[in-house]
C-alpha cells in the first residue's frame, strides 16, 4: 500500500511494521511526531506495545534497556541535545549488547539554539559502538528501520537510523508500506539468548575485572566487522522480497567517473541530480552516498574510489579542530593505497543551511580547477 | 517537475492544503514532496508550505526558491509580502479573493486566477466566519486551474485525510472546483 507520509511517521510505520514491544521515549523537536504516532498506536490497539513516559532521554534509554534486557525488541527517538542526554546509556547498551533501535533526526546542537538539521549530534555518538545508518529518502527510513532490527538482534549490536530534520522529518513523500505478513516473515520475534527473567536468573553489567574487560570489548569489535557482510545480505534478502535493496552505500555513475561526490543525507540525493546535470555538460561526475557510517564500509569505498581521479566529500558536520567526519573517514579508507584520488573536504550546511544544486557546482568547480585542495577545509556558502 | 508554493497565515491549514493536493496526486500515480517551512509556526503569521510533483523519482532535496505557480490562502499577504518571490515567467497565481483577477495588480509575465474559497467554506460551514477553514475549497480550484488530477482522486484525498467534516469539505472542493 502507498502512503504519503512524513520522514518521522516513517520512523513509526517501522517500528510498527518490526512490531516493536517497548518504546519509550521523550519528546524534542523536529523528532516529536515519531512517538506521538506511535502512542496513538498503542492507544487504539494497532501496535501491541507497552509505551513509557519518562521525564527525560537518559531515562528513555535507560527504560529501553531493561525492556531490551528482559527479551523485548526496543525502540526510541530523539535529537540533538535529546541524544546528547542519552550518551551514557549509548554505551550502557552497545557494551551490553543489547539490540536497540533508535531513530535520530539530524539537528543541530546548540548553543546557538537550532531545530534545524546537521549531523553533529550523531557524529558526536560516532564511538558509542553503535551502528549508524543516515538515510535520504522515507521510504529508506521505514525500510531502514526494519532492516536495523535484523542486522542488531543478530549481532547484539543497537542501530540508529537516521534522518535530516524538516528534509525528511517534516517532509511528506509517497511510501509504500510493506505488508505485516511479509513484515514477520523477514524479521522474526526477537529471541535473545540471555535475558532478565526471575525463572532464570542472571546478572546483567557486573563489575568486569581487568582480566576480563579487554575481552568484552575485543568481541564487541570483532561483531562490528561482521555488520558489513551482514547489511549486504540482509539488503539483499530485503530486495528478493520488497523489491528495494538496501546497501552500505548508493553508487550512482561513480564507474569511469573524473569527479565523484560523497555525500550523505538528503544533501546525498540532491547530488546525483547535480551529477546528471554536470554529465549534460560533458563532466563526467558521480556520487557515492554512505548510506552505513559505523561501521564504515571501508572494502566498498576503497573499491570504488581508488580509480577516481578526483573525490569531493561533502559533509554537514565539523570534528573542531580537525575537519568534516565523512572526510576523514574516506581519507582513511584511502591511506596506504597505491593508487589514490585527490581527495578534497567540504563543509555546508551546518545548522540547516540549504544544500542546493548551486552548493555542488561551487564544490564541482573548486575540486575540478584545483590538483589538490589548498586548504584542509573548503566552507560552502560562509558569509564574510 | 511542477513545483508550487502555497502562502497562508499560521491556523488556516495551508499545511493541510498541501498534504491533501499530493495525496490526490499520488494516487495517480505521481511522485510528490511536499514540506511546510522549515522551522516554528505562529497563528497569524505568514507561513509557507511546498509542493513538488512529478511523473518520476524526485532526488532534489533542497528547498524550492523558483515555483512554477503560488497559490495564495490568505488575500491580505498579498499587500505584506512579495508572494511572487522567484515566481518564473509564466507562473500562475492563484488567489482565495472575492476580487476578479484584473483587480490585482503583477506584471504581465504572471497570469492571475481568483476564487472566492473563504465565501464557499463559510457556506459549507467550515470553521467560523472570522476563521474560515479554506484549505479544501482553494485545493478544488488549484487542481482544476492547474489540471493537477481529476476531481475524483481529490475528493477521494479529502475522504481519507480530513479529519473532520469530510463531506462537507468534499462539496467545498467540488464548488471550488467547478467555479475555478
Amino acid at each position: 500500500m502507498k502512503k504519503v507520509i512524513m520522514g518521522n511517521h516513517a520512523l513509526s510505520y517501522g517500528a510498527m511494521l518490526s512490531r516493536t514491544q517497548v518504546i519509550a521515549a521523550y519528546p524534542i523537536t523536529p523528532q516529536t511526531q515519531v512517538v506521538e504516532l506511535l502512542s496513538e498506536m498503542c492507544a487504539d490497539g494497532t501496535l501491541d506495545a507497552k509505551f513509557i513516559k519518562v521525564e527525560s532521554e537518559h531515562s528513555a534509554m535507560a527504560a529501553c534497556l531493561g525492556a531490551s534486557m528482559a527479551g523485548a525488541r526496543t525502540f526510541t527517538a530523539t535529537s540533538a541535545q535529546g541524544l546528547a542526554l542519552m550518551h551514557e546509556m549509548l554505551h550502557w547498551a552497545s557494551g551490553g549488547r543489547m539490540p536497540v533501535v533508535l531513530g535520530d533526526i539530524n539537528r543541530a546542537m546548540a548553543p546557538g539554539w537550532s531545530i534545524w538539521t546537521d549531523q553533529n549530534d550523531s557524529l558526536s555518538q560516532r564511538d558509542t559502538g553503535w551502528i549508524q545508518f543516515y538515510c535520504s529518502s522515507n521510504q529508506e527510513v521505514l525500510d531502514t528501520v526494519i532492516q536495523a532490527y535484523k542486522v542488531s538482534e543478530k549481532l547484539m549490536i543497537p542501530s540508529m537510523v537516521i534522518l535530516d530534520a524538516f528534509a525528511l522529518s517534516h517532509t511528506y513523500e509517497v511510501v509504500e508500506i510493506p505488508e505485516q505478513e511479509k513484515v514477520d516473515a523477514y524479521l522474526p520475534p526477537f529471541n535473545p539468548p540471555y535475558r532478565l527473567t526471575p525463572d532464570d536468573p542472571h546478572a546483567f553489567g557486573g563489575l568486569t575485572a581487568p582480566d576480563h574487560y579487554l575481552e568484552l570489548r575485543y568481541k564487541l569489535q570483532k561483531d562490528m566487522e561482521k555488520v558489513p557482510a551482514l547489511v549486504e545480505e540482509t539488503g539483499r534478502e530485503y530486495e528478493k522480497m520488497f523489491g528495494r535493496y538496501l546497501g552500505q552505500v548508493d553508487d550512482y555513475l561513480c564507474d569511469g567517473a573524473e569527479l565523484v561526490f560523497v555525500t550523505s543525507g538528503t544533501a546525498g540525493l540532491t547530488a546525483r541530480v547535480v551529477v546528471d546535470e554536470l554529465r549534460a555538460q560533458g563532466i563526467k561526475a558521480g556520487n557515492l552516498r554512505i548510506k552505513l557510517f559505523r561501521p564504515f564500509p571501508f572494502e566498498q569505498v576503497r573499491s570504488i574510489l581508488s580509480r577516481i581521479p578526483k573525490v569531493a566529500v561533502l559533509d554537514r558536520n565539523i570534528s573542531y579542530g580537525h575537519h568534516g567526519v565523512f572526510y576523514q573517514e574516506v581519507k582513511s579508507a584511502m591511506y596506504g593505497l597505491p593508487s589514490q584520488p585527490a581527495i578534497f573536504g567540504f563543509i555546508a550546511g551546518l545548522g540547516g543551511r540549504d544544500i542546493t544544486r548551486d552548493s555542488y557546482k561551487e564544490i564541482a568547480d573548486y575540486t575540478l580547477k584545483h590538483d589538490r585542495p589548498e586548504e584542509e577545509i573548503v566552507w560552502i556558502g560562509v558569509k564574510q | 517537475m511542477i513545483e508550487i508554493r502555497f502562502h497562508g497565515r499560521g491556523g488556516q491549514g495551508t499545511v493541510v492544503a498541501s498534504k491533501i493536493l499530493a495525496d490526490a496526486l499520488a494516487k495517480e500515480g505521481n511522485y510528490v514532496q511536499a514540506y511546510p517551512e522549515f522551522g516554528v509556526e505562529r497563528r497569524g503569521a505568514p507561513v509557507f508550505a511546498f509542493i513538488r510533483v512529478d511523473n518520476k523519482p524526485i532526488y532534489d532535496k533542497s528547498r524550492i526558491y523558483t515555483p512554477d505557480h503560488v497559490v495564495v490562502v490568505d488575500p491580505t499577504l498579498v499587500e505584506a509580502i512579495d508572494i511572487t518571490d522567484g515566481l518564473k515567467d509564466g507562473g500562475y497565481i492563484i488567489i482565495n479573493s472575492p476580487k476578479k483577477p484584473e483587480e490585482f495588480k503583477f506584471p504581465d509575465k504572471f497570469r492571475v486566477f481568483t476564487i472566492d474559497a473563504t465565501d464557499i467554506a463559510v457556506r459549507h460551514q467550515l470553521g467560523t466566519l472570522a476563521a474560515p477553514i479554506v484549505n479544501t475549497a482553494i485545493v478544488g480550484a488549484v487542481v482544476k486551474i492547474l489540471k493537477l488530477t481529476k476531481l475524483e482522486s481529490l475528493i477521494e484525498a479529502i475522504r481519507e485525510g480530513v479529519p473532520l467534516k469530510q463531506e462537507e469539505n468534499v462539496q467545498a472542493a467540488i464548488e471550488a472546483y467547478e467555479k475555478a
